[in-house]
């Protein structure tokens, strides 16, 4: 029998290794899986490259694994917003690393790892500081930056429901990274705020199919 | 004399441009001021990079939903007929140059339609992009909506950029406080002008070379 439910957050995140790379979902405050990163935060893994939107505002989730020095590296493509002092201390202070992405090929980056493809051009960044070093091709008449794929060792994801293959529906643009992130990962990790039986999601409407989700966690709505 | 228009009538201007049925992305900052003054006789689709087509106006007071929110971060409502999807199909939507017209501001547009929006200072600061460089290398046609001159009296429309670019060679028309300009094969064409501004006072606050239409139109100034 397939039963990818959990009865723990900490069952959730049990076994995030030092050193993992740690897609989180997110955009924003929206659709990020807030207890499972602090779940994450009381397992203890550390030395995380952490692949997410943005590099956490106020002292929640994201800025939280920054504050208590868990994340070596961030990857991202906006990591200045309205109260994001942890990431813009440790940075200033050299303690922190950053690789800055296009928000699109972040996302593409992590659709290439998870379609098990070895990259691709994009013309995003062309004749900017973003391509620099970068492979560039002439595709089209058009210059096209070569882009390489970002797998994770662990994604942690919210969605909205989901049964106990997996399967998981969304709520409104909460979705954002979501489905790529689960595709993306060794480990797909899902927070939802309900669990319903095999065969009450609509398989029409079912965003992420179980086949790319490992474990899901029930956490009530806040 | 320059006497420069207001946001709100560069906003309309734009907002002229715009044809019934369009798929537009407005960026943050200056752009969203065009979805207010768009009239209700066009159909418009507004697109967000977080998984938004159909995007509505902000919420009433007490409506708001964390997990409905735009680029901006703001709290916003979908309209009948809207949808949501995940990012990396928002940003097929942009990069695939699916959507027809995406509003930027810009801190400089060179003659040639370079578009430097994303950073001006690389050492005191993060770096952060987001999906300004997808947004300008994909959308049909690239609008720029922009005070001619910095607050300190500044050109912003230059031979070339002294900012890191966004994008090389994506800028399609410049709409500022002052004029309406086309980037053309030579350079920058003044379309419109402001009332009661010369040619020659005009050219004295651009550092690119100007030239004018056949038929320059006045700019109104409501």
């Amino acid at each position: 029998m397939i039963d990818k439910r959990v009865a723990t957050l900490a069952d959730a995140v049990a076994g995030i290794s030092d050193g993992a790379t740690v897609l989180i979902g997110g955009f924003g405050d929206s659709g990020v899986p807030v207890e499972l990163v602090h779940a994450l935060l009381d397992q203890g893994a550390r030395d995380l490259t952490v692949v997410t939107n943005n590099a956490g505002a106020g002292e929640s989730d994201v800025a939280a694994l920054i504050r208590e020095r868990r994340v070596r590296t961030v990857v991202c493509s906006y990591p200045r917003s309205m109260g994001s002092i942890w990431f813009e201390e440790l940075w200033r202070a050299g303690e922190i690393g950053l690789e800055l992405v296009p928000q699109g090929t972040l996302s593409e980056r992590m659709r290439a790892a998870g379609a098990g493809l070895g990259g691709f051009f994009t013309p995003t960044g062309a004749d900017t500081l973003l391509a620099e070093g970068k492979e560039v091709r002439t595709i089209g008449g058009r210059p096209h930056v070569f882009e390489h794929p970002l797998p994770g060792d662990v994604a942690l994801v919210k969605a909205h429901r989901a049964d106990r293959w997996g399967n998981l529906v969304y709520r409104k643009a909460a979705r954002n990274y979501g489905p790529t992130m689960a595709t993306a990962a060794t480990l797909t990790v899902v927070q939802v705020e309900e669990f319903v039986e095999l065969g009450d999601l609509d398989p029409e409407a079912v965003v992420t199919p179980g086949i790319f989700v490992d474990r899901v966690a029930e956490v009530a709505a806040s | 004399m320059i006497r420069p228009i207001s946001d709100v009538a560069m906003a309309r201007r734009v907002a002229r441009d715009i044809p019934d049925g369009a798929y537009v992305n407005l960026g943050i900052g200056m752009p969203i001021l065009v979805g207010d003054v768009v009239g209700p006789d066009k159909e418009i689709v507004y697109h967000s990079e977080n998984g938004i087509l159909g995007m509505g106006p902000a919420p009433a007071p007490g409506e708001e939903d964390r997990e409905l929110i735009n680029a901006g971060k703001q709290p916003v409502t979908l309209l009948p007929g809207g949808s949501y999807f995940h990012h990396t199909d928002a940003f097929v939507m942009m990069r695939g140059g699916h959507i027809d017209i995406s509003v930027l501001g810009a801190f400089q547009v060179s003659e040639s339609g370079d578009l430097a929006n994303w950073i001006t200072d690389l050492a005191t600061m993060p770096p952060a992009v987001g999906g300004a460089m997808d947004l300008a290398v994909g959308a049909k046609r690239v609008l720029v909506m922009t005070t001619h001159t910095t607050r300190d009296g500044r050109p912003k429309l230059l031979p070339r950029c002294t900012y890191p670019l966004t994008a090389a060679r994506v800028v399609d028309r410049v709409y500022t406080d002052l004029a309406v300009l086309d980037v053309g094969p030579a350079g920058l064409v003044v379309r419109e002008m402001a009332p009661g501004l010369t040619r020659a006072e005009l050219q004295s606050v651009t550092a690119a070379r100007l030239t004018f239409a056949d038929d320059v139109g006045e700019l109104d100034p409501h």
